[in-house]
């Protein structure tokens, strides 16, 4: 639901970045625990740029792993969300990597020589 | 995945036109959604195309509520209080724990959520002790800025411990900061073992997971052992209380937490 919001804020920022230029496309990196479903921030895009500097814009989403480091056997390791013990040793404890990302990377613009 | 905008849907997009053109694909023509190509085109594409440039901007899209959130830890330290956000889906017994917990505790404040009504701040403004209502329209959930407007409204004195009661829901407050200093997530025994796994992202980030109207458990069949097994699943790192406001069961345990 608070999609719409969060593109709002990555569409402003993109257009602040592109000082004026019309964006070609964004590059929006989101994780599993960002509390964001992909699809719905698609919607949302579509929704939010007719008549934007991003009207014609296209909308990359990397989607990055969820990802864990074992702090007993020092295992790396990608999960699902919802079961994040070591497939190693099994141990809980283990500290958060990435997969919590919601965050504007890039935007491309044209290039005027 | 639609090759020509990355939108997902290839039906957008037909492009249904037989062309011949040469041209190098950093380009990205400009075109609307929906469009459809059914003519034949064999041109060079060099004038409609100038090439990109990338702007790498490097910026989360919560970075403002952020900042907010981090101003507002800092006011909370500056002001000596120690501060719980209290998350749930609505009707899992927050208002009621918290009526039951400021009457017990002395020096509690409460910040309370809600998208229309002073209900809940009436209800707990009852107990004595100060308490401010946001009402949030239609938002769903809270972010530190509509917090750092509440604070202003709270008479602070003697006060040690803030309770911020989130808008009920178990997605969207779930990515909100709001500088508290520790997540309480409540599941009550009516809404089913394995809610957890059902809403992870937000017991994912739980320092205390409450278990409910544990008064109830008996008669709604509640199978202790499943959610137990299931929050440690999903909430590796919080500790586990079971409560009822109503009994009194386990509210002692809860109380000891808080000063921990």
């Amino acid at each position: 639901m608070h999609e719409l919001s969060l593109m709002s804020q990555l569409l402003a920022d993109a257009t602040a970045a592109a000082e004026g230029a019309p964006i070609h496309a964004l590059k929006v990196r989101v994780g599993p625990l960002s509390g964001v479903v992909p699809e719905a921030l698609r919607f949302a895009f579509e929704s939010l740029i007719p008549g934007t500097p991003a009207a014609n814009a296209r909308l990359d989403l990397e989607e990055t792993p969820l990802r864990f480091h074992c702090l007993r056997c020092h295992a790396d390791y990608a999960t699902p969300l919802g079961l994040y013990n070591c497939p190693q040793c099994g141990a809980t404890d283990s500290e958060l990597r990435g997969g919590n990302e919601l965050e504007l990377i890039s935007i491309e613009v044209p290039d005027h020589v | 995945m639609c090759d020509t905008c990355g939108c997902g849907d290839p039906h957008l997009h037909p492009h249904d036109h037989a062309h011949d053109h040469a041209h190098d694909h950093t380009h990205h023509h400009e075109h609307g959604h929906g469009h459809s190509h059914d003519h034949v085109h064999d041109h060079a594409h060099g004038h409609a195309h100038p090439p990109a440039r990338t702007i790498e901007v490097q910026k989360p899209a919560l970075a403002l509520n952020q900042r907010y959130a981090d101003q507002n830890r800092g006011w909370f330290r500056a002001k000596g209080l120690t501060v719980f956000n209290l998350l749930s889906s609505p009707g899992s017994g927050k208002t009621t724990l918290l009526e039951h917990t400021l009457r017990a505790v002395p020096g509690c404040a409460a910040v309370v959520g809600d998208l229309q009504t002073e209900n809940d701040a009436n209800r707990l403004r009852a107990t004595g002790a100060p308490a401010v209502q946001i009402t949030t329209g239609a938002t769903c959930h809270l972010d530190a800025h509509m917090v750092a407007h509440a604070l202003p409204k709270l008479n602070l004195d003697g006060v040690t411990r803030l309770f911020i009661e989130n808008v009920g829901n178990l997605v969207c407050p779930a990515s909100y900061d709001l500088g508290e200093n520790r997540r309480v997530v409540l599941l009550s025994v009516t809404e089913g073992e394995d809610k957890p796994q059902k809403y992870p992202v937000i017991f994912h980030n739980a320092d205390l997971v409450l278990i409910t109207k544990c008064d109830l458990a008996e008669a709604v069949g509640f199978d202790r052992d499943k959610a137990l097994t299931i929050i440690r699943q999903v909430a590796p790192r919080a500790q586990i209380l079971e409560v009822s406001a109503r009994t009194g069961q386990g509210m002692a345990e809860w109380q000891a937490w808080l000063s921990s």
